[in-house]
């Protein structure tokens, strides 16, 4: 056992942080530390200063482009990213169909999107839930019916998040409806341009434009868009929803998120002393500290026993699913205690860049309150809580 | 022992129900709570003629209620609509007004007949629900009072015509000796408004050299009891809220189908769902308690009405993100109420003391 970094994975760190330093903007590191709206060219700016440095599609295997990082590499810049403030990497195009298509893509395919993925000429969203399949994907009904050179796409998908900007999608259709239903999945690679594609928001309780409803109505796509074979999609699905649950611990981003916690309970007053030492606070954000230690050290297992390459047996990356959005939760939900009666008030505006309006209460009160409703999402999506513990149980039980 | 509201006050709750379910329903709600205003003169006023407002007050000062239950019977209904309108503050200010010796019986006349409307400026920007925390300041002149300190995060504030402001005459922040009660009119205020994330606006009083008129110069009792009449009310509206909460989550187990049925068929669901109920009548006893300890002595009032919050500000929680997670993507939404019920049921959790805040008073309460 060593839990500690070796001396050049402690290089690499520093190495990171000079990056980070170096390259990050101020401008969107101050937007993220201040919880504030991220427009589409934010985060694609960072991911082009990244792609400039080769860090972009950082689990990508180093002769598809990526930097053939050690497991404890990719995990130190994950934290380090994210205690700089760097925007999340959005996942869809560069963690999710990336190694996709590294794995069951044609050689015309990988020659053909991933370089558009890294320079960002694409940008890609998620197709797979459906008003009537959620937990239950594989009850997709959205049809792929082939045509010629062509499917003909009918159905709808949603929740797509930021759908608004994306120019491809990749969907879950429905190819056959024979044998099971897992059996009759495909995977194929939609532009969001063809006609018959329609897009429509969803606003969420924090007020946010943030998913959407993709509708398809006799939506022709090129035959060659289907990524491996035709009924196997399933099997693609599944694998690219390891790399989507383990990037979903987000220990990076809750080691931010805690620290900012920490600073608000030692400015926040309660009976003339730092909130951060009333008893029951102090017990809330203890219990927290040591859940998000534990935390931090089961995802450094599961990486290295998932070794290099990245996807983790179903069940591990199950509890890191669970883990990892229930203490981002928490940390959310204890800031918004921490406000006290400041978590009520709510300028949206104040979460544009370039608010000057004097701020309601202390200055970091703006974003507290719609965080944490927003981040209540975690535990529903990229696999519900619920059935992340299902996987878990019929995992270990074999019943 | 009865645990059925009196023949009268079932009718006014009735009336209040059919009332908002006309007029109030959830569309016309959000659309109040995001106009500029943040509430709607029109309904408050046929509400105080249908008697919403006096039911509030004994008929000492005017009202034909008063008591906790009375109180219970109108904030459940308002709860059940998610009402925007200002009535915890009409009910703060008013009920100190009314038990500060004589004086105010014109002006609750008006506020009964809901020509005149009050806000209940007391909390300030470090005080974090300490109620003897108050550092504003109040000076006599020539002309009385003026007033010179802030308030801070006040539900409604500007729908106010009159401010029900306190302010330390004596003493030093933290003592209960000292601090004097004190009306502010809306138009000598400077007031700054905002939305609120759970619907309708609220605000900070500024006071700088404010003409004031003293209410009560020994206020806090006074104060603390209208809290407690503020906590009886918000501990009806979130029980109003979890049983809304409830039963739509109830209903969309039934009907939500996923794996070919009802996912209310998972035992995963089944128990979770269990233990909000159970909760929830928890939380419906803790406000029952503290409704009849209004009247009771101060120790007794203020142990149940701060066992009450702390029910509150812990079940709510639990149910408003219970209630989210068993709908999955779509308890996520601002089309379904459900999502607005959450943001409320939670905030109440951040008004007149939280969860932590009460627990430490209950403990305190016990060693005096
Ligand atoms: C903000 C947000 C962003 C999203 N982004 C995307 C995206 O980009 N692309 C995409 O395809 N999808 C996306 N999703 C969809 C997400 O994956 C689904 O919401 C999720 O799969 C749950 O499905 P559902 O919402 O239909 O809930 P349901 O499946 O209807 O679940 C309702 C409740 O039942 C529980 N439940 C269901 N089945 C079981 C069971 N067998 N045992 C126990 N409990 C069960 C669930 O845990 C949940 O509590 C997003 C969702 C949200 C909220």
């Amino acid at each position: 056992m060593d839990l500690h970094f070796s001396p050049e994975e402690m290089a690499f760190r520093e190495e990171v942080r000079a990056f980070l330093k170096d390259r990050l903007p101020t401008r969107i590191a101050e937007k993220v530390r201040t919880s504030k709206r991220l427009t589409k060219q934010d985060m694609a700016e960072w991911h082009a200063i990244l792609n400039e440095r080769g860090w972009y599609a950082n689990h990508w295997p180093k002769e598809y482009g990526g930097p053939g990082w050690s497991v404890a590499q990719a995990a130190i810049f994950d934290i380090e990213s994210a205690l700089a403030h760097a925007p999340r990497i959005v996942p869809f195009g560069v963690s999710m169909l990336g190694p996709v298509l590294i794995k069951y893509g044609s050689q015309a395919q990988k020659d053909h999107w991933l370089p558009r993925i890294l320079d960002g000429t694409d940008w890609w969203c998620q197709g797979y839930s459906e008003p009537g399949a959620g937990s239950d994907l594989a009850s997709l009904k959205t049809s792929a019916v082939r045509d010629g050179d062509h499917y003909v796409v009918n159905g709808q998908k949603t929740w797509t998040t930021l759908g608004q900007y994306a120019d491809m999608i990749f969907c879950l259709v429905r190819t056959s409806t024979e044998g099971k239903k897992q059996e009759g999945i495909s995977f194929l690679l939609i532009d969001m341009k063809t006609p018959g594609v329609e897009v429509r928001p969803i606003i969420l309780l924090d007020g946010e434009h943030e998913v959407n409803e993709v509708f398809f109505t006799d939506v022709r796509v090129p035959a060659e868009n289907l990524v491996g074979e035709e009924n196997k999609g399933w099997t693609y699905a599944k694998y690219l929803l390891t790399y989507e649950r383990a990037g979903l611990a987000g220990v990076g981003g809750s080691m931010a998120a805690f620290n900012h916690l920490k600073e608000i309970a030692q400015s926040q007053r309660k009976g003339g002393r730092p909130l951060a030492e009333d008893p029951l606070f102090a017990a809330r954000l203890a219990r927290l500290e040591i859940n998000l230690e534990n935390l931090k050290i089961t995802n450094l297992r599961v990486l290295a026993a998932s070794g290099s390459g990245g996807s983790a047996p179903l069940e591990m990356s199950a509890m890191l699913k669970i883990c990892g959005t229930e203490i981002r939760q928490e940390i959310t939900s204890l800031t918004r205690r921490a406000l006290g009666p400041y978590a009520q008030p709510f300028v949206s505006e104040a979460l544009d860049e370039g608010f000057n309006g004097a701020p309601i209460g202390p200055d970091y009160a703006a974003p507290v309150a719609v965080d944490y409703f927003n981040n209540r999402k975690l535990s529903i999506f990229g696999g519900s809580n619920e059935v992340q513990r299902e996987i878990i149980t019929k995992a270990l039980l074999e019943l | 022992m009865y645990f059925h509201h009196s023949e009268d006050r079932q009718m006014l709750a009735d009336m209040l129900g059919r009332y908002l379910q006309q007029r109030y329903p959830f569309d016309i709600r959000n659309k109040i709570s995001a106009s500029p205003e943040g509430w709607s003169r029109t309904h408050w006023a046929e509400l105080a003629e249908l008697g919403v407002v006096g039911a509030l007050f004994g008929e000492g000062a005017g009202g034909f209620g008063g008591t906790g239950f009375d109180i219970a019977a109108v904030f459940e209904g308002l709860g059940k609509a998610l009402v925007v309108e200002p009535f915890l503050g009409t009910l703060m200010a008013g009920q100190a007004l009314a038990m500060a010796a004589g004086k105010q019986d014109a002006l609750l006349a008006e506020v009964i007949a809901g020509t005149t409307l009050l806000a209940f400026a007391h909390e300030e920007p470090q005080s974090r629900y300490d109620v003897s925390d108050v550092e504003t300041q109040a000076l006599p002149n020539s002309a009385g009072w003026a007033l010179q300190g802030c308030k801070a995060v006040v539900p409604q504030i500007e729908a106010a015509d009159r401010i029900l402001v306190s302010a330390r005459i004596a003493g030093a922040p933290g003592d209960e000796a000292g601090i004097g009660l004190f009306l502010v009119d809306k138009a000598a205020a400077r007031l700054r408004g905002y939305p609120m994330v759970d619907g309708g606006r609220g605000g900070e009083l500024v006071l700088d050299n404010t003409p004031a008129t003293l209410v009560a110069k020994d206020g806090f009792p006074l104060i603390e009891q209208a809290i407690a009449a503020g906590i009886v009310a918000l501990a009806w509206e979130a029980v109003a809220v979890m049983d809304v909460l409830k039963t739509t989550t109830l209903d969309y187990l039934r009907t939500r189908r996923q794996f070919g049925v009802p996912i209310g068929k998972f035992q995963a669901l089944q128990h979770r769902m269990a233990t909000v109920a159970l909760e929830i009548e928890l939380a419906r006893s803790a406000a029952i308690s503290a409704a009849d300890a209004l009247g009771q002595d101060r120790r007794t009032r203020e142990r149940a009405v701060s066992a009450a919050k702390y029910t509150i500000g812990r079940v709510g929680t639990l149910v408003a993100e219970e209630s989210i997670q068993m709908h999955g993507g779509i308890g996520m939404t601002w089309e379904l109420p459900l999502s607005h019920y959450a943001k409320r049921l939670t905030m109440i959790g951040h008004q007149l003391g939280d969860e932590d805040h009460h627990l430490e008073r209950f403990i305190a309460l016990g060693h005096a």
